[in-house]
């Protein structure tokens, strides 16, 4: 076996800079603060990094078997159940903890310089470390209770950081609706913990595949069951349908925890849970029916809305979940290295969309409106050319990162038969109003002529520039090591990738219809919003009805709040509220408060303070003291003896 | 009988013991009906006295020797002068007492200006 990894220090650095920063940061000067907040990621980084060579090369035992590290303290041991703190490193493991902690590091960097000003400064990286923490303890968890630890620890940070500030009431109100509606996915979770312990007897991810490697006829049923809670799970946190509906609200978070929870690491929680309990998923086609379908149905859906929003920070929202549908899309045809692949991918240009996002928002001071931008490649060049990185990328142009990634997965969906076609059709429309929305987007912040009359408009400062040419760097050259590769290196933790399929050229064919949209996408954004600006308004007008529904996000909100919110309040307010807690409880504790006032009202005229009634008193009791002693009741009364003992208890 | 016969025979316990009930009820009829604050102190030193008297005379009832001639017959049965000794407990105590009472008789005084009990009946001042 190879050298200990230490995999404990990769979520204890964070840790540390969350207490250090936590309890002293208002006290600490600036410089150190920062210092800590830095030090803690950039050190699990590097913890990550010296692991990963272990697991490159076939002579490496670790190539093939997972490491595991398992806290020599039992963690839960009641009755048959045992349950460790356990890490878990294998290649699937490895690679979302190098996302995690080095984007994580580049945005930690960015908010540096974006967060320069704000009064919350150490509070703010507190958060950002707590996260880093809870997320890595996540990514590395041996067991799904472990994993769900974490789970709910990365809800707290996102809790925390979309209502950072907090005074606002719709930052406050977004972070409360985030965590409300991931209670929702997280209940599915338990569930299926639950059901898992139940019937497998484990919760350790090596026991449960061990079980379901061993029994290969064991399908659907139970299994379908575990398989649609854990979805239900991984809806609300990765923002699928029908849980989406917190993440555009989270925009009202600052924009580095935006690209850090809410679009690269934490969103992709439900995408990673998949993948790690794949087995299960692979033991249910109707499971995985269900994700593919979700998946697909979300892409399309959160693009269509993307195309009509004004806000930047929506827009680049939408795309976030439409993106993550595509993830799901390649989960649920059973291309989880796919999936894997685009999540990387994924979280390199889309950090880079939305910390670019944060400089154009910073050299507007404040601004998100994209109507009120315009002309600005000429003011922020160094933002302008790494955004388009990013938007050439999300819009899948070859070479860039997510040509390959979701290719792959559009690939690995067209060869799922009849259903599988229409899923892959799916997504190229879905690929088609993604570079349609990223163009708009782009056209109309960077391009034309500037609509507001603030020349304030500066380049934000080189801690904020650095991550976005790193991750710009990134964006363009993170595909390149192809599907091919990154599925090989995946392979022993999620699963070989499917056999090629049988038509010659397939792959190419379908790369070139999906180049082809994107190349459709950018020209009809050119037409729209660059050559004839005029022309877009038009069509909104137009179109009244299409534009009022997609510009309304499908009314969904409206509709859960007129058939979930509504309807529970009514219910909290007057059957919860007057019924069980102002008649029944309120009146026990009226009862029982007014036999006391009674009793003491009764009581409170012997404690007159009169010393006279007191020796009164004294004297009667002592006057019936001596008239029990002495009288001869047996005499006097023949039964009163037996009497008392009766009362007495004898 | 003649008179110096009459002085040569020992008192009966009942006696005594019928005196002491007529002080400790004299006590506590003084104690319930009497409105000045020095006069209910001066009945419940009148109780403690009447108990007294009723220590020492069961003292005396079961004390079968002569005290002041046979030390040692005293010695032999030790829990016979109980009763005694208990009278000089309850005589410092009530010593005692006194002076706590009629401290706070005085500080009443000085803050009420009166001693009638019936209308002492706050604790606070």
């Amino acid at each position: 076996m190879n050298a200990p990894l230490h995999l404990l220090l990769i979520p204890l650095f964070p840790f540390a800079g969350f207490l250090l920063n936590g309890i002293l940061g208002s006290r600490l000067p600036r410089w150190l603060v920062t210092t800590i907040a830095l030090v803690a990621p950039l050190a699990s980084f590097a913890v990550v990094l010296s692991a990963a060579p272990s697991f490159i090369g076939n002579a490496s035992p670790l190539a093939v078997l997972p490491y595991v590290e398992t806290c020599p303290f039992p963690w839960i041991s009641i009755g048959t159940l045992h349950i460790d703190f356990s890490f878990v490193l294998d290649q699937l493991s490895l690679v979302m903890l190098l996302v995690v902690t080095g984007v994580g590091f580049l945005i930690h960097i960015y908010s540096v310089g974006y967060m320069q000003d704000d009064p919350g400064y150490a509070r703010f990286f507190s958060y950002l470390n707590l996260f880093l923490f809870f997320m890595t303890t996540l990514v590395l968890a041996g067991n799904v209770l472990l994993m769900f630890v974490g789970w709910e620890g990365v809800g707290l940070a996102s809790y925390l950081l979309i209502g950072f500030w907090f005074q606002k009431q719709t930052a406050a109100d977004a972070g409360k609706k985030a965590f409300i509606v991931n209670r929702i996915g997280d209940f599915g979770f338990l569930i299926g913990i639950f059901l898992l312990l139940a019937n497998f007897g484990t919760l350790t991810f090596s026991g449960i595949a061990a079980k379901l490697t061993a029994n290969p006829a064991w399908q659907g049923g139970i299994l379908t069951t575990i398989a649609l809670c854990l979805l239900l799970g991984a809806t609300g946190k990765s923002a699928q349908l029908p849980l989406y509906i917190w993440l555009p609200d989270a925009m009202e978070g600052p924009t580095p925890v935006s690209a850090l929870i809410h679009a690269a690491t934490m969103v992709t929680a439900g995408v990673y849970m998949i993948a790690r309990t794949h087995g299960l998923f692979d033991h249910s086609p109707f499971a995985l029916g269900v994700v593919a379908t979700v998946g697909a149905a979300t892409a399309i859906f959160a693009a269509t809305i993307g195309l009509v929003q004004n806000d930047i920070k929506r827009v680049l929202a939408y795309s976030t979940i439409s993106q993550l549908g595509y993830m799901f899309l390649g989960c649920g045809v059973a291309a989880y290295s796919a999936a894997i692949f685009h999540l990387v991918t994924h979280a390199f240009f889309k950090a880079l969309l939305f910390l670019a996002a944060g400089s154009v928002i910073h050299a507007m001071g404040g601004e998100q409106d994209l109507r009120k931008m315009g002309g600005l490649r000429k003011k922020i060049p160094i933002t302008f050319w790494t955004m388009t990185a990013g938007v050439v990328a999300i819009a899948g142009f070859p070479p860039l990162a997510a040509f390959y990634s979701k290719d792959a997965i559009l690939f690995a969906a067209f060869q799922q038969g009849a259903n599988g076609r229409i899923l892959w059709f799916v997504g190229l429309v879905t690929a088609l109003l993604t570079s349609f929305y990223m163009f708009r987007l782009w056209y109309l912040a960077f391009l034309g002529t500037q609509r507001s009359d603030d020349a304030h408009s500066h380049e934000s400062p080189w801690s904020m520039l650095g991550p976005l040419v790193i991750l710009a760097i990134l964006s363009v050259c993170g595909g390149w090591i192809g599907i091919e590769r990154f599925g090989a290196f995946l392979a022993p933790a999620v699963g070989a990738r499917q056999a090629e399929s049988t038509i010659p050229h397939l792959e190419l064919y379908l790369s070139g219809a999906a180049v082809a949209v994107a190349l459709l996408g950018w020209f009809i954004a050119y037409r729209l919003y660059q050559q004839k600006p005029e022309r877009a308004t038009q069509l909104a007008t137009a179109l009244p009805g299409a534009y009022r529904l997609l510009a309304n996000k499908y009314y969904v909100d409206e509709f859960y709040d007129a058939t979930i919110v509504r309807p529970l309040r009514v219910f909290s307010k007057y059957v919860l509220g007057w019924v069980v807690d102002g008649a029944i409880l309120g009146g026990a504790a009226w009862l029982l408060a007014g036999i006391t006032t009674f009793a003491g009202a009764l009581l409170q005229r012997w404690q007159s303070g009169n010393l006279r009634s007191y020796a009164a008193w004294l004297a009667a009791g002592a006057a019936a003291v001596l008239l029990f002693a002495l009288v001869p009741w047996g005499t006097v009364w023949p039964h009163s003896v037996e009497l008392i003992q009766k009362v007495a208890g004898h | 009988m003649n008179f110096s016969s009459l002085l040569q025979q020992e008192v009966p316990v009942t006696w005594y013991l019928l005196l002491s009930a007529l002080l400790f009820s004299l006590g506590v009829v003084g104690f319930l009906i009497k409105r000045n604050l020095i006069t209910v102190f001066m009945s419940i030193e009148l109780m403690l006295n009447a108990v007294n008297l009723s220590f020492v005379t069961f003292a005396h009832q079961w004390l079968h020797c002569d005290p002041l001639l046979s030390q040692a017959c005293m010695l032999a049965q030790p829990h016979a002068v109980r009763g005694q000794i208990f009278v000089f407990f309850v005589m410092v105590v009530a010593a005692a007492e006194a002076a706590v009472g009629l401290a706070i008789i005085i500080a009443v005084f000085r803050t009420r200006a009166t001693l009638a009990v019936d209308r002492i009946d706050l604790m606070k001042l």
